[in-house]
Order: structure tokens, then C-alpha cells, then sequence
């Protein structure tokens, strides 16, 4: 049976890892790879890697990144930050990312997920969707959050897999960073009408949160960053107590 | 030993060739087929496409250099795939090594199939118990005569096909961790 994902995220500025980063035994704690190396070896079964800034000149230092983390890593990423053209998508899917996300620029122009999933198949491309919970739904925001855009965030989602994506990461910014478990109502709304597999992103802070997603959001994955990046849990651990609800998990051994 | 990866429009040769490189193994790249004969073991990744892969092969009678092989072969994902008789996607004709049909996912499964799916291995000769293996493709090849491996998704499909020579495998070893190099290394050294 297919398992359920569990994805640590890890953004990027300037070549280095941002957030406080708190494991013990790791030397460099704002190394990408030494991060990356230490996530896999935890079991993480798929990793994002998100450039913040974003600009011309990060964009070639995150460049290097991604191919030095696709010489250490044995399983698949997702990179994400900027991407609005198949130029830019080709420069990271030959530097060795097997997929890249995009969120502001399909937003902007619906047609760039089409034109990238023609290029690279849709395997390889994730739309990347920013929530937030209205009086009436979810509305989809842009630019980092800070932008309204008038979409509908399950309608949306269902646009974006009719036009190409074959993966939508799904943040609820109402949820991220509060710890109070995930959008469990969005994800499953998304999850059980798009036909493409769903990473729910934003909330997560307890081993019961990532149940709930799984069990009752139905999502397919699940992402975390501050959860993971602070040792709160190790991801083995976590599957282990996912395991015993259970919930399909790979475990490594 | 010299492991050649087939260079075609729709190899994704990098993943490959980097966890070859952890292996601590440089395969050669090439899409000669005097480089692709003299090899010791021959590696056929896919990522894409069937039709237009399958077009871009033929013009280069790439097809016809992989039927005549005789070393250990390796297919991955649309490698496997264009190994088949045929296929759904694009209503292409395959190499045809393995007696399967290609099909899109039934109805009623999210696709592409994508993740850690489970894969025994008892009888395949590449290891023992039921790993999990890293998926992502949205056709799967039929269970046929020469599936040494089934996976399930809405029902079996070939995990891994095997007819002498010529095995192949529909996830990733690649990027399928431990358990993908360990596959890989017991190919390289078979």
C-alpha cells in the first residue's frame, strides 16, 4: 500500500538555510546539505527546498544548492521560490530537482502550468496554493501571502490539475505557525475532489495533528518545518506513533 | 566495468548518474551505439513522454541498438515502460522485449501514482522482503509473462519485468534510498 508522506521543508536564503535550526550533532546548521543528509537519514520521504528571496543573483547561488543537494540526496525534492518560466524551472530540474513548485506566477498567468507540465511532464510540476479562511471559504492569496487574489482555494486547486500541475501543496496561512494542528476541513475539501495527490502544509505541532490530516483531511503527505527543524520530534519517531494509528508510513529497516 | 546510461530526449540522466556517483561508480552518457554495445551494463532511464520518446529513439535506431543487446540491461520508469509491446500513451509501439501492455491508471485512483509503494521481492533476485520503493508515473504496465515483481494501485501492475538479460523496474532506484542503492549495487555487480 502507499504510504504516506512525510516532507520537511527547508527554505533557503542566499545559499544558506533560514530559521533557527537546532539539531544536535550537526556541525553547520545552516548547511543545506548537511540539513538535507540529516533529514533523510531520519526518514523523510521526500524533501522542499524554497528560495525566499528569490531575486536574479539568489537565484544562482540556490542553483548551486540544488545541485549539491541532489549529489547527497537518495530521494526525491521539490524546489520552489520564483519560478515563472520554463528557463527558470529547466535551470533547476538540470541542477537535479525532480519536481518545482509554483504559487504567485501560475497565479499571474494560469497558462505557465500548462506550458511547464507539457516540458517536463506532469510528475514534475506542484502548484503551490497560499489559503486563508474567509467568513465565506477559503480564499487563495499571493506574493509571499500578502495579496488577495479573488480565487477560491478548492476551485483553484481543481484549475490548476485540469491545466497540468500532478501535485498541489496546499498551506492554510491561518493555520502556519500557530501549532494548532492543520486546515483539516480544507485539505480534505481539496483532497477528495482533485485528482492529483495533496501535501498539506501550515499547523503542524503534535504527532495527533499529522493523523487528523491523514485520517480525516486525507491527505497524502504532510509538511513541516519548525516541527522538524527544532527537533521537537524526530520524523522516525513520528512515523512510528503514525504507524500505531494505523497509518502506512515507510519505515526504513 | 563500464555502465552506460542511454542519452534520449527523455532520460533524466542526472538522478541516475548521481546515485551511481555515491556508489562510487562514473557511468558513461551517450546515445553511441558502438559505446552502448562495448558496455558492461547498460542503464535505460525515462522520464516523460512514451510517444515522443519512442519516436526520438527509432530516428536514431536507439531501438533497434537496445533490441540486439546482451549485457545486464536496466530499465526505469518509462524505460521499463518503452520496453513493453506497446503503449496507451500517445498509442505508440514499444521496443518490445516484455509481452505487457502499457494503460493509464483506472479510473478512481489519484494520479500520477506518486510515493513509497511496496514491492516483494522474493524471486526477482534483487533481494529479499517487501521494500518500499519511491513511484511516480501516471501509465503502468500490465502484469504479464515476464513481471517478476507486481505492485499494487488500483490493482496489480509490473513492478519489476525481467526476461533474460533485460530488467527493468517501474519506481525509482534512484531515488528510492537505501533500499533503491541497494538494488542498484546488485545490478552493477551482476
Amino acid at each position: 500500500m502507499l504510504a504516506k508522506r512525510i516532507i520537511p521543508c527547508l527554505d533557503v536564503r542566499h545559499g544558506r538555510v533560514v530559521k533557527g535550526v537546532q539539531f544536535e550533532g550537526l556541525r553547520d546548521t545552516g548547511d543545506p546539505v548537511a540539513l538535507a543528509t540529516r533529514y533523510v537519514e531520519e526518514g523523510a520521504d521526500e524533501l522542499v527546498l524554497l528560495d525566499v528571496v528569490a531575486t536574479q543573483e539568489a537565484r544562482a547561488a540556490f542553483a548551486d544548492v540544488v545541485a549539491q543537494v541532489a549529489r547527497a540526496l537518495s530521494i526525491p525534492f521539490t524546489v520552489g521560490g520564483g519560478i515563472g518560466s520554463i528557463e527558470t524551472a529547466r535551470a533547476l530540474i538540470t541542477a537535479g530537482a525532480d519536481k518545482v513548485s509554483v504559487n504567485s506566477a501560475a497565479l499571474r498567468r494560469p497558462g505557465l502550468i500548462t506550458e511547464l507540465s507539457d516540458e517536463f511532464g506532469a510528475q514534475a510540476i506542484v502548484c503551490a496554493i497560499d489559503a486563508e479562511q474567509m467568513p465565506k471559504g477559503w480564499h487563495v492569496r499571493t506574493i509571499s501571502g500578502t495579496t488577495a487574489t479573488g480565487r477560491e482555494a478548492v476551485a483553484w486547486a481543481q484549475e490548476a490539475a485540469h491545466r497540468g500541475a500532478g501535485e498541489i501543496l496546499l498551506t492554510s496561512i491561518t493555520h502556519d505557525g500557530v501549532k494548532q494542528g492543520f486546515a483539516v476541513d480544507l485539505v480534505r475539501q481539496v483532497s477528495t475532489t482533485v485528482p492529483v495527490p495533496v501535501i498539506a502544509s501550515g499547523g503542524a505541532g503534535t504527532v495527533q495533528h499529522f493523523a487528523d490530516v491523514f485520517l480525516a483531511g486525507q491527505a497524502d503527505a504532510a509538511l513541516a518545518a519548525s516541527m522538524f527543524h527544532f527537533g521537537e520530534i524526530a520524523i522516525g519517531d513520528l512515523k512510528r506513533q503514525l504507524q500505531r494509528q494505523g497509518i502506512e508510513v515507510r519505515l526504513e529497516d | 566495468m563500464t555502465i552506460a546510461i542511454i542519452k534520449y530526449n527523455a532520460g533524466n540522466t542526472a538522478s541516475v548518474t548521481n546515485a551511481l556517483l555515491r556508489l562510487g561508480i562514473t557511468p558513461q552518457i551517450t546515445d553511441d551505439p558502438a559505446e552502448i554495445r562495448a558496455a558492461s551494463h547498460v542503464i535505460f532511464p525515462g522520464v516523460g513522454h512514451a510517444l515522443p520518446a519512442m519516436a526520438y529513439l527509432r530516428e536514431r535506431g536507439l531501438d533497434q541498438v537496445i533490441r540486439s543487446l546482451t549485457q545486464p540491461f536496466l530499465g526505469i520508469c518509462l524505460g521499463l515502460q518503452l520496453l513493453c509491446e506497446a503503449s496507451e500513451e500517445g498509442e505508440t509501439a514499444c521496443v518490445g522485449i516484455f509481452k505487457s501492455r502499457v494503460r493509464r491508471f483506472p479510473p478512481g485512483q489519484k494520479v500520477p501514482h506518486m510515493g513509497w509503494n511496496t514491492v516483494p521481492l522474493a524471486g526477482t533476485g534483487l533481494g529479499e522482503g517487501t521494500p518500499r520503493f519511491y513511484f511516480l508515473h501516471a501509465y503502468r504496465a500490465d502484469v504479464g509473462a515476464d513481471t517478476v515483481a507486481e505492485c499494487d494501485y488500483g490493482g496489480a501492475f509490473s513492478a519489476v519485468m525481467r526476461k533474460g538479460n533485460f530488467l527493468a523496474a517501474q519506481f525509482h532506484p534512484e531515488k528510492s534510498g537505501k533500499a533503491g542503492a541497494a538494488l542498484l549495487r546488485r545490478f552493477v555487480t551482476s
